[in-house]
């Protein structure tokens, strides 16, 4: 029945916090954080699933419930059939988790050592680890640094180990948090690569938090938005334009300066600089009845369509949210 | 218990091998350990230089309760000690990176940073308690040499137990681990002395409140043959295995509680 509902289950789950703050010599205020307000999603084993949202709107609480460090206050949760709250150390043998900001690595040690660690305390069979470590070695360009210290190693060669680390034992489903967060853009690239790699050939359930937009659009068909603690928008990458009301841009050029064009229905003006003119129109609509409107009634030299940036479509939620 | 003892020595290995990455530190450390604990007692004798006796009690039977002392708090320290890191794991954040693997948190704790250097006080307080051995005209029957033993193991685990209980309350209080030392290292210290030294009341607390006395003023005093300050039946001298078991089921309760707690308010 589990496997049919969802690999990854979380309905109407909630995280309070008490917070105790000082109001005072010796008064203390005590206030209620929701964190995490009703949240219900569903991921199918072997989907690749975005989470975002702004600093603190409830990301890494989730994926703390999600891995079973911090209880929920209310709700059900389960993953791969098992509640995380209750069965920690069982599901940690079924799932991988990367902190961005964290490494789970031995300073002081070559990163072989550290993975030899990771053998035994999950008690991998030789075969699987010989073939994992492989893998991992080969696609995450890791040969040359596996008898380094990890303290010599940059921070983009860590957090390739520390991925690796993280897939040793077979994970069904990896979380990462902030997996590409101060990372150069070869190893953004090469750590993208990976994870399109991993999820494509072991059907591992990938959830990723970011702040990173391109690691979205790269990676994840499927884009949770969370903010203040509830999911304010789940499904595909392209429907968030049209919940951001996101708007797409026609630039053209006219042969001479003209007054901006309004009376195009659908499309309004932006900004005029000389010849050249902005035109917005919503992101949901085709561009081409506009542009044979334009053609129409003006000289057109040159025009191009710019598609809207994805960061101020979420920007602007967020704004609509806080509005509220 | 048995994948978990794995784990402890799994991660104890890590340490050591990190340790061995800096090996002059290490042996300079554990040289400078065992200097440093050596001079502790060094301070006893020299006080000795000028009296014969401490509240009744000779240099050696005072290097008894010294060197078992040392030596349980020592194995307690070795294994257990350094869970006071608890709170700045907690407050830097890596508390969660142990919550995600398949081996019991407290294991993980205790061996974190395990110092191997720390041999250097379970040493000396071997080579005091020796000496004191040597010295001392102890009628030795089966009790008491029962006793030796039941006493250095039991005393080890009450300090860890103590060491275990301190590290579960730094998850309310994340700079706790001041209140710790006290219990621990300030204990350590205070049983090294007799306990006619102390005022009773002193005593009294400290057999009841924290059962450290049981490490080893009761069972050592009666390997000494000598009664004990308060006039407790003499049964209570053997308590001390019964004491470190219900030491340690209360350090399990009140850690399991702390991760709890931990776990429900993530701070």
């Amino acid at each position: 029945m589990g496997r049919v509902d969802g690999f990854i289950e979380l309905e109407g789950v909630e995280k309070v916090f008490q917070v105790r703050r000082r109001a005072g010599l010796l008064r203390r205020e005590r206030r209620e954080v929701r964190a995490v307000d009703g949240i219900d999603f569903r991921v199918p084993r072997g989907e690749m699933v975005g989470y975002i949202g702004p600093n603190g709107a409830g990301k890494s609480t989730t994926i703390k419930m999600l891995t079973g460090i911090l209880t929920p206050s209310a709700g059900r949760l389960r993953v791969a059939g098992i509640d995380p709250s209750r069965e920690r150390t069982r599901l940690a043998r079924r799932i991988g988790v990367v902190f961005g900001q964290r490494t789970t690595l031995w300073w002081d040690l070559p990163l072989r050592d550290s993975y030899g660690l990771v053998r035994r305390m999950y008690r991998i069979p030789d075969s699987r680890y010989r073939a994992n470590l492989e893998r991992c070695v080969e696609l995450l360009d890791l040969g040359a640094l596996l008898d380094v210290p990890v303290r010599q190693l940059s921070l983009g060669q860590r957090m390739r180990g520390d991925i690796a680390a993280a897939l040793l034992h077979d994970p069904e489903v990896l979380y990462l948090d902030e997996p590409t967060i101060g990372l150069d853009v070869v190893s953004k690239a090469k750590v993208r690569e990976f994870l399109r790699d991993v999820n494509a050939e072991q059907g591992t359930t990938v959830l990723l938090t970011t702040h990173d937009l391109t690691d979205i659009e790269q990676l994840c068909k499927r884009v949770m938005v969370i903010d203040h603690g509830r999911l304010v928008y789940d499904g595909g990458l392209d429907g968030l334009h049209a919940v951001g009301e996101s708007e797409r841009t026609l630039v053209v050029d006219l042969e001479r300066e003209l007054p901006p064009i309004d009376d195009v229905p659908g499309a309004r003006p932006v900004k005029v600089e000389g010849p050249r003119q902005w035109l917005a129109f919503p992101a949901t609509r085709s561009a081409a009845p506009i542009v044979a409107a334009v053609a129409e009634r003006y000289p057109l030299v040159d025009l191009s369509v710019r598609e809207p940036d994805i960061e101020e479509v979420i920007a602007r939620m967020y704004a609509d949210r806080s509005a509220l | 218990m048995v994948d978990a003892t794995r784990a402890y020595f799994l991660i104890v290995g890590m340490w050591v091998r990190s340790t061995m990455a800096y090996r002059l530190s290490f042996v300079m450390m554990t040289l400078g350990n065992f200097a440093m604990t050596g001079l502790d007692f060094v301070a006893v004798a020299i006080m000795f230089s000028h009296i014969d006796a401490l509240g009744g009690f000779t240099l050696p039977e005072v290097a008894l309760l010294y060197g078992t002392t040392s030596t349980s708090f020592g194995l307690a320290d070795l294994a257990f000690g350094n869970m006071d890191r608890v709170g700045r794991r907690v407050r830097d954040g890596t508390m969660d990176t142990l919550l995600v693997r398949p081996v019991p948190v407290l294991v993980q704790v205790a061996a974190d940073r395990f110092a191997l250097r720390r041999l250097g006080r379970v040493t000396q307080g071997a080579v005091v308690t020796a000496w004191a051995l040597l010295r001392l005209d102890v009628d030795w029957t089966p009790v008491t040499v029962l006793l030796m033993p039941m006493m250095l193991v039991s005393g080890a685990v009450i300090f860890s137990a103590v060491f275990v209980a301190g590290a579960a309350f730094q998850f309310r209080a994340n700079d706790a681990s001041e209140v710790q030392n006290a219990f621990t290292y300030g204990g350590a210290t205070l049983l090294q002395y007799p306990p006619t030294v102390f005022g009773t009341d002193l005593v009294r607390g400290v057999t009841f409140v924290v059962p450290l006395a049981f490490v080893n003023w009761l069972p050592a005093l009666r390997v000494l043959g000598r009664d004990d300050p308060l006039g407790l039946p003499g049964w209570v001298d053997f308590a001390s295995p019964a004491v470190a078991l219900l030491c340690a089921a209360l350090a399990g309760v009140a850690w399991r509680v702390g991760l709890r707690g931990y776990r429900s308010t993530g701070s």
